[in-house]
């Protein structure tokens, strides 16, 4: 009988702790379908959703940019304790189009989430960013940098410097250092991001007065390009001009330099990596590219960041993780200003009012449709590294 | 005519007719479509690039470890994806497509899970070398692929044609049951056959990460769908079919780039398999009446 009595005592126990730590998870992380709230000591609680690149072929992108996202969560968490704690939810797009949608949709109806940060690739924010904007749910990209983003709609915005502006800038200082004026361009025709980099190369190169030789184009997942190449390299171009994602953009460069085409280079946002140069090797050597982010910059946020960053991930953060540490410093900022963390509409407005932030990518400031005012830096490859472009 | 394009050409097409004739010793005799040849090829590349970089080893010997690798590889999918579904009652002629098919997406995640996503690159100490030949730049990489690729092939069809254990295979892919009757070992020729497809499909790894300096999880599915395109195209179980099909398939990629229509490189290649299967439905080399086997 007493035995009997002790193991009812243990089940009713065990079942009382149980019930208390789920109503400890819902009240301060909210999981499942609870909304941003408070909690009772007063501190606002605000759900913000995260669609990441984090498995396939670009899932170091995504490996990036939640780097970033969770240490400026865990700072902020610091600096704003007792008044306002951020929690990300974070889902995987695998890069594709479809998975960023349920994503999306999971976050914004069965999440509740106050905003989202994130796609990844810029054609999954042709896609996400309209179902978010219909929602009404304010979205802000970090690394797309395809043209008519922040067009999509009102609740759109990005805090990546978009290839209009990056391209251009990247192509005059090239074009003024190494007196370039017949060029060739090679691009992957099937990707909104790489298609929308030629498409300014393009027209950068025209303003600029350069004559184009021969434009090549190739297909995602690409591994020979030769044949390209070889066409280039009888055309005798003064610099090649690529819009690629880094994976085929190393490969690009590696094999172009094989085939002893040692013209510079002139790339779009997707060499901005450092896992291009561990891809070309020395063949990086003389890329031209435009980047808002330069972690060698003379500045005691940006050291501060880099230090903090090298020491938590054993890496130096590239423009991707810089960028998103901004985006949620940014966003973080917005939910202040709002003074809530359950209306979205209040985000948007404060978002869209941004001005002046001081990141550790530089003056940031939002322009009427939500597209980022800053000045790009340029950078060229010099053994193997990326180097200020003076 | 360009002629720096020819050699490009017959340098991935030489990739490509390794990659087939894997599929069509294994269709040959087998009757079977090995889904997971793309993905030995896969592995082949990767254990070739873990002796270059963690060992240092120069590169004869990390085609030997591909070789061994592979040669492993191919019993133990012989052994358990294959061989517990043949002559059983009741089983479809398509469970051995779709096991072959699980044992490639065991492979792909196995490769992600230890090697990672991205692509790396594969180091060739002589990369930089190069030969003009008139107006022709020849590397000693591509030179290397040819001459692998090409004794690779003679040595296929002189192993097939003069050697008892050739011959025998010949016979099995022929009738399986007048082989057995005639004392061939088939389980053994069965066995060794899928073992010699993923060993080509390794060297062929090895040979693809040393000519495009690149190495990932995915570079199976790529090259896995051309090479079925190429045994298609060349006549199913056909070796000398797999061998043209190749060089074809790969002469036609580049030669599109070359005039100009880089964009539709794949779209001409295909279209011009479409147009030769239109004219010989049976591929170049198949014979007029298949099937006749059974």
């Amino acid at each position: 009988m007493k035995k009997w009595m002790k193991v009812v005592g243990l089940i009713v126990s065990v079942m009382l702790l149980l019930s208390v730590v789920a109503c400890g998870s819902q009240g301060t992380s909210g999981e499942g379908g609870e909304q941003s709230g408070e909690t009772e000591s007063g501190e606002k609680v605000a759900k913000i959703g995260v669609i990441s690149y984090l498995t396939g072929d670009g899932a170091a992108y995504g490996e990036a940019i939640t780097s970033g996202f969770e240490m400026a969560r865990d700072e902020l968490n610091e600096k704003h304790k007792g008044e306002l704690k951020i929690e990300l939810v974070i889902e995987d797009s695998a890069g594709k189009r479809d998975q960023a949608l349920n994503a999306a949709q999971k976050l914004i109806n069965s999440d509740n989430v106050l905003a989202i940060l994130g796609p990844t690739l810029s054609s999954e924010m042709f896609v996400v960013g309209p179902e978010a904007n219909a929602a009404g749910v304010p979205i802000m990209g970090t690394s797309n940098t395809a043209k008519g983003i922040p067009e999509i709609g009102d609740y759109v915005f990005r805090n990546s410097i978009p290839e209009s502006l990056a391209i251009p800038a990247a192509l005059k200082k090239a074009v003024d250092e190494f007196g370039i004026q017949k060029v060739a361009i090679i691009y992957g025709s099937d990707d909104d991001f790489t298609v929308s980099g030629y498409e300014v190369m393009k027209k950068a190169a025209e303003d600029l007065g350069l004559e184009i030789l021969t434009t090549e184009e190739y297909a995602t997942g690409d591994t020979d390009f030769s044949a390209q190449l070889t066409n280039i390299q009888a055309a005798e171009p003064d610099a090649i001009l690529a819009s690629s994602l880094y994976k085929e953009g190393g490969l690009i460069v590696d094999q172009a330099r094989k085939m002893g085409l040692d013209v510079p280079f002139v790339g779009g946002n997707g060499f901005n990596s450092p896992q291009f140069i561990n891809q070309a090797g020395e063949a990086a050597n003389n890329l031209v590219v435009a980047s808002p982010w330069f972690p060698e910059r003379d500045d005691a946020q940006v050291k501060e960041f880099v230090a903090k960053f090298e020491e938590k991930y054993g890496k130096q953060p590239d423009q991707f993780a810089a960028q998103a540490y901004d985006a949620l410093y940014i966003m973080a900022q917005a939910i202040l200003d709002a003074g809530t963390v359950t209306d979205r509409d209040a985000v948007r407005d404060a978002l869209a009012n941004i001005k002046d932030f001081d990141g550790v990518t530089g003056d940031f400031s939002f322009d009427e449709i939500g597209d980022p005012v800053m000045e790009p830096v340029v950078l060229i490859v010099k053994d193997g590294k990326f180097v200020e472009f003076k | 005519m360009n002629w720096q394009q020819v050699i490009n050409g017959l340098t991935i097409g030489s990739i490509y007719s390794i990659v087939a004739l894997g599929y069509t010793l294994v269709f040959g005799v087998l009757q079977i479509l090995n889904m997971a040849h793309g993905e030995i090829f896969m592995m082949g590349a990767f254990i070739g690039l873990m002796m270059v970089v963690k060992f240092q080893a120069p590169l004869p010997v990390a085609f030997l470890a591909a070789v061994l690798v592979t040669a492993i590889l191919g019993y133990l999918l012989e052994r358990f994806a294959l061989r517990p579904l043949r002559g059983k009652a009741g089983v479809s002629h398509l469970a051995p497509l779709i096991s072959t098919i699980g044992v490639s997406i065991f492979l792909e995640n196995l490769a992600h899970h230890w090697f990672g996503a991205e692509t790396h690159p594969f180091p060739v100490s002589f990369a930089t070398i190069s030969y003009q030949i008139g107006g022709v730049k020849i590397s000693l990489v591509q030179l290397t692929i040819f001459i692998i690729s090409i004794t690779l092939m003679v040595g296929l069809s002189l192993w097939l044609s003069r050697t008892k254990a050739g011959t025998a295979l010949r016979a099995t892919a022929e009738n399986i049951e007048t082989a057995s009757l005639l004392g061939v070992n088939t389980q053994k020729i069965i066995t060794l056959t899928v073992v010699i497809a993923s060993v080509m499909g390794g060297i062929a790894g090895v040979l693809v990460g040393m000519a495009f300096n690149a190495v990932s999880p995915q570079m199976g599915l790529e090259i896995g769908l051309k090479g079925l395109a190429i045994i298609i195209l060349g006549g199913m179980g056909n070796i000398k079919g797999a061998m043209v099909g190749g060089l074809i398939l790969g002469m036609t990629e580049v030669m599109s780039v070359a005039f100009g229509y880089s964009g539709y490189r794949d779209a001409i290649a295909f279209l011009m398999i479409i147009v030769i299967l239109l004219i010989r439905p049976q591929g170049l080399f198949g014979q007029s009446a298949p099937q006749v086997r059974k």
